[in-house]
């Protein structure tokens, strides 16, 4: 465990202070059990992350196929949350399979090219999440199984700057864990 | 590296100044081009067990100065006059002669375990002294903060405003690849000096923001696995998380000028509105209720208003509303998409993104929407953070491609100069500047 935050930040302390005998409690509670299927792509831990292994992509009921075989993303146009036809052709792919495999929970990601700012992106990433979760749910998924979270523009899988690569990462991915399902 | 104990500061008037009575040597921070002022800071004076502090303080300050971009060094050896003694009469000829309008002058000792500086300024055509002179006191590795101060009290003489040398900026410290970037929050000083992480880097962390006293921090965390306000100690480093329920996004935190509410966005069935937080009674208050994205609350210094963006006209423009909420009005009028808005501590200008012709901009507008001025322009700049002045803003400047590089510069708001980058090892984002530190 590193030390952050040792003395740190004359800030509060001002001047004429000695009092940075106070350790900072930084990192205490990092991330643990980051894996599988839905921690490792966004990277973080806590708690509800199920660590698990992606299964063999033959195997109709595991979530290599789902991720390989019915797709487990959509895409979107530039700072639109609408699904194309074929945003909703996969959408339907994946609430056929999540129907027929109801041990799985699901958190849609919502994500966003590097063209924007900070926050607005963020708030268009979880419209984007939004709207794959609809469309789920009015394809029977249950609701209760269903969670969203919004990457904006932190996690891309592209890093180019070209629309070559913002197509791909302006996204919603569908990701699946064990055990947390209805 | 330990800086405790900080600086006990006692403005001293010294027994040789003056007082002053008339100030002619003046800048007036006005917009346009100003040529930089020639002032003249001779190394100052070792009266004793100084050390190498005394060059590393006189270049600090001159480094200060000069970032301004008001003030321009006349270089030491091209002084004629060598300062012995910071008490003997200043040649105030030898100084004229090179040019110099002003005049820096001071000392550096060591007594005990403290560092102690002192400093005077001269007004170099009129012949007299600026003010009073001060000294400050402090611990050897407070060095740093003791130049800043004196950088400021020069700077506050002659334009008149507000220093901003000694103060500190929250930020994003990034390392890693573009695809899996590791972010952890991290303070430093304003010039990049003393970078020291808060967090591990195992959440994303993002756009940290500091209270109106810099005694707290307010940023987003993915700790929970959803972006989610955290509420930080700066003293203690204890956090308290702010989202109420698992799974709820909150972001775009900001505190109230007295410190007590956060203002911040909620995301709920992809809709996103600005929310207010009383700290005290915890009690939530939305504020806006519109199917559109409503985001980037910053309160005006009063806190009677909040500048916000919304794309509820079909893209990102900028409004003001009653801090209680109610119906805002659009300050935004030009092309383009406008986000981030910061209301400046003067409480006489919105500093915002604009996103334009595929190019990004850091820009100022009065609080109606008039006098647009564009000060930067990149493949991506955005999220400016105002110095404790009203005067220079810091931003977010990201290069292009795989390895590009997040960085931190600064710009004067008149549009002085290109913008400076701030000296870094490693990227960084999402400046937040402290006020003035006391």
């Amino acid at each position: 465990m590193t030390t952050f935050g040792k003395g740190v930040l004359l800030l509060a302390a001002g001047l004429a202070l000695a009092a940075c005998n106070n350790p900072g409690r930084f990192g205490a509670d990092g991330a643990g059990g980051v894996g599988g299927a839905g921690g490792a792509r966004g990277g973080f831990g806590g708690p509800g992350v199920t660590t698990g292994g992606l299964g063999d992509p033959s195997n109709p009921a595991s979530i290599a196929y789902f991720n390989q075989t019915v797709g487990d993303r959509v895409f979107f146009a530039v700072d639109q949350s609408t699904l194309s036809a074929e945003a909703r052709a996969t959408l339907t792919g994946q609430a056929r399979w999540l129907n027929a495999n109801t041990q799985y929970g699901i958190i849609v990601e919502g994500h966003a090219d590097e063209q924007g700012t900070r926050e607005y992106n963020l708030a268009l990433g979880a419209r984007r999440a939004s709207a794959a979760q609809d469309f789920l749910v009015a394809q029977g998924v249950a609701p209760g199984r269903i969670r969203t979270v919004s990457y904006g523009k932190e996690r891309p899988v592209e890093v180019c700057s070209t629309e070559a690569c913002y197509a791909k990462n302006r996204r919603a991915v569908t990701v699946l864990s064990l055990g947390a399902g209805s | 590296m330990r800086v405790c104990g900080a600086i006990a500061a006692v403005l001293l008037v010294l027994a040789a100044a003056p007082p002053a009575v008339a100030q002619p040597l003046r800048i007036q921070i006005t917009e346009g081009v100003i040529e930089p002022l020639p002032i003249a800071v001779p190394i100052f004076v070792d009266e004793g067990g100084a050390g190498q502090a005394a060059a590393d303080i006189t270049r600090l300050v001159i480094a200060d100065l000069e970032g301004s971009g008001l003030f321009r060094a006349v270089p030491q050896a091209a002084h004629i006059a060598r300062i012995a003694d910071f008490n003997a009469p200043v040649s105030y000829p030898d100084w004229r002669a090179i040019n110099a309008q002003g005049l820096v002058t001071g000392a550096v000792s060591r007594q005990g375990d403290r560092l102690v500086v002192k400093f005077r300024l001269f007004d170099v055509f009129s012949g007299q002294q600026m003010g009073e002179g001060l000294q400050f006191a402090g611990t050897p590795q407070s060095w740093r903060r003791m130049a800043h101060k004196v950088a400021d009290a020069v700077y506050s003489r002659i334009t008149g405003e507000g220093g901003y040398f000694d103060s500190r900026v929250v930020f994003v410290l990034e390392s890693g690849p573009k695809n899996a970037r590791v972010k952890r929050l991290a303070v430093m000083d304003y010039d990049g000096a003393n970078v020291q992480a808060l967090t591990d880097g195992s959440a994303i962390v993002l756009a940290p923001r500091f209270s109106p006293a810099g005694d707290r921090i307010l940023y987003t965390s993915y700790e929970s696995g959803f972006p989610q306000i955290v509420l930080m100690d700066v003293a203690t480093g204890a956090r308290q998380r702010l989202g109420e329920q698992p799974g709820e996004m909150t972001f775009a935190p900001r505190f109230s000028p007295d410190g007590r509410t956060v203002v911040f966005s909620l995301a709920q069935g992809g809709n996103t509105d600005i929310y207010a937080l009383d700290l005290g009674s915890g009690r939530r208050t939305r504020l806006t209720s519109a199917p559109s994205i409503e985001t980037g609350p910053s309160y005006s210094p009063d806190g009677r208003e909040i500048v916000f963006e919304s794309d509820r006209a079909g893209t990102q423009q900028i409004y003001i509303m009653p801090a209680a909420g109610g119906e805002p009005r659009r300050i935004s009028r030009g092309e383009g998409r406008y986000g981030t808005p910061v209301w400046s501590p003067r409480g006489d200008l919105i500093a915002f993104t604009k996103q334009l012709g595929g190019r990004f901009h850091i820009g100022v507008m009065r609080t109606d929407g008039s006098e647009e001025r564009l000060l930067t322009s990149s493949f991506l700049d955005e999220g400016p953070t105002w110095a404790p002045n009203g005067r220079v803003v810091m931003f977010t400047r990201e290069q292009a491609g795989e390895g590009g590089v997040p960085g931190l510069y600064i710009v004067d708001i008149t549009g002085r100069g290109e913008p400076r980058r701030i000296p870094m090892q490693g990227g960084a984002s999402d400046p937040a500047w402290s006020p003035l530190l006391p």
